[in-house]
């Protein structure tokens, strides 16, 4: 008698076996599904939005309070110190500034004349909180405390301060999955900024530590790029708007053909300290006519 | 239906715990695995069952949030409360060290299978590097974890047993 055959006023039992047969393909099936499609993330994003993501937030808030209590402590006989410091630095800023206000006016008159494109601070951007970490330690992705409520959408580039963090990977209605640039499975396409070649920079677990991501495939026959040049988005990127600052390199070395360079990029963004990130409501690939 | 609800509460509070809390309180940027404990001692407190499902529904949570799609974790989670759930009859409450090695294998289970199929397959073939960075570390601080946790969890389970064997007495 096979034992899932239901038999009057018997209660019916379904045994493990057969369970996790049924729920392994129900996965795989899942797996492959949604491997390049997004067909249940709608309804399963939007039920997990509205369970979990509250919880989040405040878990998150009280968290961030707490901590930022405790380092104001910390801070304090750091900051008397580093205020007279800074009183020094003002007044050298500010003949600094006069400088370049003069140059700035120069700027101005440059760019009106090449006609050049918006800058980044020009895109409309929305700020966001950072609600929850990545449960795992293998990848570096977090969640937002915004998402298609407030017309976020995939692929819109993250930023915090002026560099670049990464792009929106999955959203819900009022959460977002931004992966990290500096995540394990991440490229973007770069260039530097001084002679506009282009290369690939890439995330690396093993690199996390050291605090810098890597680079390749740059062409550099020139030999004009020099270590602590700016690195931006490319105008080839699919994904990323042109012009954000990605960060700065630290390392450079000859690959071995001979033909291109790779080496080490330091981020312009502190990733361990992220709490508010900035998202720009512009996709690379809108539909305009 | 207390068990349902009380399970459930377990797995949001584990997952907000660590995907919040557990960040602030990382040492070298890792996080304990919470999910694999709660699957873990289920499976083996209540046998294959209650482990695969509690298993299936934590990877599920971890799937929408943090995977890249949707059924990998989940998979994952639920072979290892069904595993876990083979050793419900060898299991004795007062026993300690059962729980730690099996929690201690799962999560190391856990770690070899992310690192073969995210990265091994993705041509990152340094293993000693991500065993002594990523796993060991991860493996140390779910133990510490467990120690504080899993009693709690054997309490919760004992006091949730003891109120089914009442209401169920009534009946008789």
């Amino acid at each position: 008698m096979s034992p899932i055959v239901k038999r009057k006023g018997e209660k019916f039992t379904l045994p493990g076996k057969y369970l996790l047969f049924i729920l392994t393909i129900l996965c795989t099936g899942m797996v492959l599904l949604t491997f390049n499609t997004t067909v249940f993330s709608g309804p399963l994003s939007a039920v997990a939005g509205y369970t979990v993501v509250p919880f989040e937030e405040g878990i998150s808030s009280v968290g961030s309070w707490l901590a930022n209590r405790s380092e104001e402590l910390v801070q304090i006989r750091d900051l008397i110190a580093e205020n007279e410091k800074l009183k020094q630095q003002l007044d050298d800023l500010t003949i600094e500034n006069t400088r370049l206000q003069q140059d700035r006016y120069e700027l101005t008159n440059l760019r009106e004349l090449y006609s050049l494109d918006a800058q980044y601070d020009e895109y409309e951007k929305t700020g966001a909180r950072i609600i929850a970490r990545d449960s795992g330690n293998w990848f570096h992705s977090f969640v937002i405390n915004k998402g298609s409520a407030d017309g976020i959408a995939v692929d819109m580039n993250v930023m915090a301060g002026s560099g670049l963090v990464g792009r929106i990977v999955d959203v819900g209605p009022n959460w977002a999955k931004v992966k990290a640039i500096i995540a394990d499975d991440s490229n973007v396409s770069a260039m530097v900024l001084s002679s506009s070649d282009n290369m690939i920079v890439s995330g690396n677990l093993k690199l996390y530590a050291s605090g810098v991501i890597e680079f390749e495939q740059l062409v550099d026959s020139d030999n004009v790029v020099v270590e602590g040049d700016k690195i931006v988005t490319s105008n080839i990127s699919d994904k990323y708007l042109p012009g954000i600052l990605v960060g700065y390199i630290s390392t450079i070395n000859q690959d071995a053909n001979n033909l291109t360079k790779s080496g080490y990029v330091t981020p312009a963004v502190d990733f361990e300290h992220l709490e508010e990130v900035l998202v720009i409501m512009q996709l690379k690939q809108s539909i305009e006519d | 239906m207390k068990r349902f609800l009380i399970t459930t509460v377990l797995i949001f509070i584990c997952f907000l715990l660590q995907c919040t809390v557990f960040h602030t309180l990382a040492f070298g940027g890792i996080v304990p695995n919470l999910l694999i404990v709660l699957t873990a001692s289920f499976g083996f407190m209540r046998g294959e069952k209650t482990g695969l499902l509690i298993g299936f529904f934590c990877g599920l949570l971890v799937d929408i949030f943090f995977g890249n799609t949707i059924g990998f974790y989940a998979l994952l989670y639920m072979y290892i409360g069904y595993i876990n759930g083979k050793f419900c009859t060898i299991f004795y409450p007062q026993d300690i060290k059962l729980p730690i090695a099996l929690i201690l294998g799962s999560d190391c289970f856990y770690g070899l299978i992310c690192y073969v199929i995210m990265f091994l397959l993705r041509s990152r073939f340094d293993f000693r590097y991500y065993f002594v960075h990523i796993i060991l570390p991860e493996i140390v601080y779910t133990i510490v974890v467990t120690i504080f946790l899993y009693p709690l969890i054997l309490w919760i389970n004992t006091g949730l047993e003891r109120s089914e064997l009442r209401s169920g007495k009534k009946f008789v």
